[in-house]
């Protein structure tokens, strides 16, 4: 190398002053990268129109008929659709379209109430666990490994054996049984956060735990967090379907779209439409959510941030 | 490797045993007896409530019942007259161990099938094929999957029986919806690790040893893409089981979940607690099988 160093004439360039420290591409802040990126997946934004549109029916649809849903005009019992009854009516006359977007009201509403409250008991055991460790940590451990080792609709359904049914209890039961998935995720992420090297460096060059937290631990559990969140919808509505189709779920008058699930089907041969339309609104709001779930797993993981 | 065993077997056992004493004691927790709701004289009501040993405290009742489980016995349904758990256990469990064997035989070959192809594949028609159905087999709750195919293929179609579980032919449609969403589970876990693995630095190395094609992927790529799919195997008991409870009742299997989801509905306490009970020993049984299996097959997990 000596030798060619002196054949050769060599002149340095140098770097130009400014160029290497140019910013090319505007700053984004994390959730603005992913909002983009999030859009650019057009499946994915597809089902967000698809549960948008959903959403918006079970707020509007009961207010476009005259009918309520709790009575029946006996007259008009077991109608199939016609313009008076646009999904016809049960076997009590009571019109199908207001019972749907009622039952999807209150599917909707405990699927994303018992997502939220979950995700809190959840973040809040799983930091505690992570942060203080120790025998905390050991406990709290415990009680998810031992919960998690059997069935939570085991769980679920004893919880609702003593609560009785109702949509409050309903909650209670998959928030305090459905809690345990976030809490390992949770400490799992402070736990390897903790260790991260621009954490590790972060400190040593004396930023505030404050910054560390608001600026590294939040932003990468953030996303996490949501994505957790918005998988345990399309679960808390499946479970809420499931445990009115055996029965110790909503119950009438009240509807949801389990209990319409499981009315239509003790009429599956007569009036297979009855089962069918909250078979389709179940399977579609789930399958909506569950692929947003995909894309926003997609759009804020940190790693494939360009 | 006995030490573990036995180790898991303890952890197991303490399980149970609390999982036993929180769903007596919720059960106790319930409001009003079994039998409020018949219309009895007082002196008949004492009677039963003797027979049953209601009539005592409840910590005698939970002693009680922990000697009886000790000894296998389960109890007797309140509802259902002079029927033990035990009985209904051994009438029904085998219909429902059977449809929980094929729908698992079912979920594996199918869902590796797909997963293999597809990673193979990837980016053609089976492979979005593999993605599409793997969404909606997760999505898709397993009643509308039941009530579907039951719709088109017996009720409009009448290729198969509608109902009922007696001959080789009831068995398919059952069996292919309580699969489903475990078929799309392993077939989109297999596509990932087989990907994972026909990129890795091993089965490069194999290729230039001039070994077949054949030989890569059975030595190589199956051995290692299979092992994350084990993992599955503990989950996806319970997800039988759990599903179970559903298709039997689409279906009118006269099998364990359908038993467990009449209790339910007829608030039948003994029973509902018994086949918990029973449901827990075998998904613990069944855990540590699995355990056992993956350590065995894994070369790299060293017990110490």
């Amino acid at each position: 190398m000596r030798q060619l160093e002196g054949e050769l004439d060599f002149t340095l360039v140098g770097a130009r002053e400014g160029e290497a420290s140019q910013i090319l591409r505007p700053h984004l802040s994390y959730f603005q990268d992913a909002r983009t990126r999030f859009k650019a997946n057009k499946v994915a934004m597809a089902s967000l129109f698809v549960l948008l549109a959903f959403a918006l029916m079970t707020i509007a649809g009961p207010l476009l008929v005259p009918y309520n849903y709790q009575d029946g005009d006996l007259l008009q019992a077991n109608k199939g659709p016609d313009l008076q009854h646009w999904f016809g009516t049960d076997e009590l006359g009571r019109d199908l379209w207001a019972r749907i977007w009622i039952g999807g009201r209150v599917s909707m509403a405990i699927g994303v109430l018992a997502a939220v409250l979950q995700g809190v008991v959840g973040i809040i055991m799983g930091s505690v666990s992570g942060f203080v460790g120790g025998k905390t940590d050991l406990v709290i451990m415990k009680v998810v490994d031992f919960l998690m080792a059997f069935p939570y609709l085991v769980w679920v359904t004893l919880l609702m054996l003593v609560t009785g049914s109702g949509l409050v209890p309903m909650i209670l039961a998959l928030t305090l049984t459905g809690w345990l998935t976030m809490a390992r995720i949770v400490r799992g992420q402070i736990l390897t956060l903790k260790n991260e090297d621009y954490v590790v460096a972060a400190q040593s060059l004396g930023a505030l735990s404050r910054r560390i937290i608001l600026k590294h631990m939040i932003p990468n559990t953030m996303g996490v967090i949501i994505v957790t969140m918005t998988f345990a919808i399309p679960a808390a509505i499946f479970s809420e379907a499931f445990l009115s189709f055996i029965g110790i779920g909503m119950k009438a008058p009240m509807t949801s779209w389990g209990l319409l699930v499981s009315m239509g089907m003790k009429q599956l041969y007569n009036y297979p439409l009855r089962l069918l339309i909250p078979c389709i609104c179940i399977s579609l709001t789930m399958l909506s959510l569950q692929i947003i779930g995909d894309g926003l797993r997609d759009a804020l993981d940190p790693k494939l941030r360009r | 490797m006995a030490k573990f065993v036995l180790k898991r077997l303890l952890g197991s056992a303490v399980m149970l045993f609390l999982l036993i004493t929180i769903s007596f004691f919720m059960i106790k927790l319930i409001p009003g007896s079994p039998f409020t709701s018949e219309k009895m004289q007082a002196g008949s009501k004492q009677a039963i409530y003797a027979y049953y040993g209601l009539d005592k405290p409840v910590y005698e009742q939970y002693f009680l019942y922990l000697k009886n489980l000790l000894r296998g016995d389960l109890g007797v349904s309140y509802k259902i007259r002079s029927v033990t758990v035990n009985e209904v256990i051994a009438k029904s469990f085998p219909y429902s161990l059977d449809l929980g064997l094929k729908a698992i035989i079912v979920a594996i070959v199918g869902g590796l099938a797909l997963g293999i192809i597809s990673a193979y594949k990837r980016g053609k028609a089976i492979d979005a094929f593999t993605m599409i159905l793997a969404t909606i087999g997760v999505a898709v709750p397993s009643f509308v999957v039941g009530f579907f195919i039951q719709y088109l293929f017996a009720v409009k179609l009448r290729w198969l029986p509608v109902a009922q579980y007696t001959s080789f032919a009831h068995t398919i449609l059952p069996t292919f919806a309580l699969s489903l969403s475990m078929l799309a589970t392993i077939a989109k876990y297999s596509r990932a690790s087989m990907i994972e693995v026909i990129y890795s630095d091993f089965v490069k190395t194999a290729d230039a040893k001039g070994l077949s094609k054949m030989r890569i992927i059975m030595r190589h790529q199956l051995r290692n893409a299979l092992l994350p799919i084990v993992t599955l195997l503990g989950p996806m008991i319970a997800m039988v089981i759990t599903g179970t409870f559903v298709v039997e009742n689409v279906f009118a299997i006269p099998g364990l979940g359908r038993y467990y989801v009449t209790s339910i509905t007829n608030l039948d306490y003994t029973m509902i607690m018994g086949l918990t009970i029973f449901f827990a020993l075998f998904l613990v049984i069944m855990n540590l099988l699995v355990d056992v299996v993956y350590i065995l097959i894994d070369p790299r997990i060293k017990l110490s």
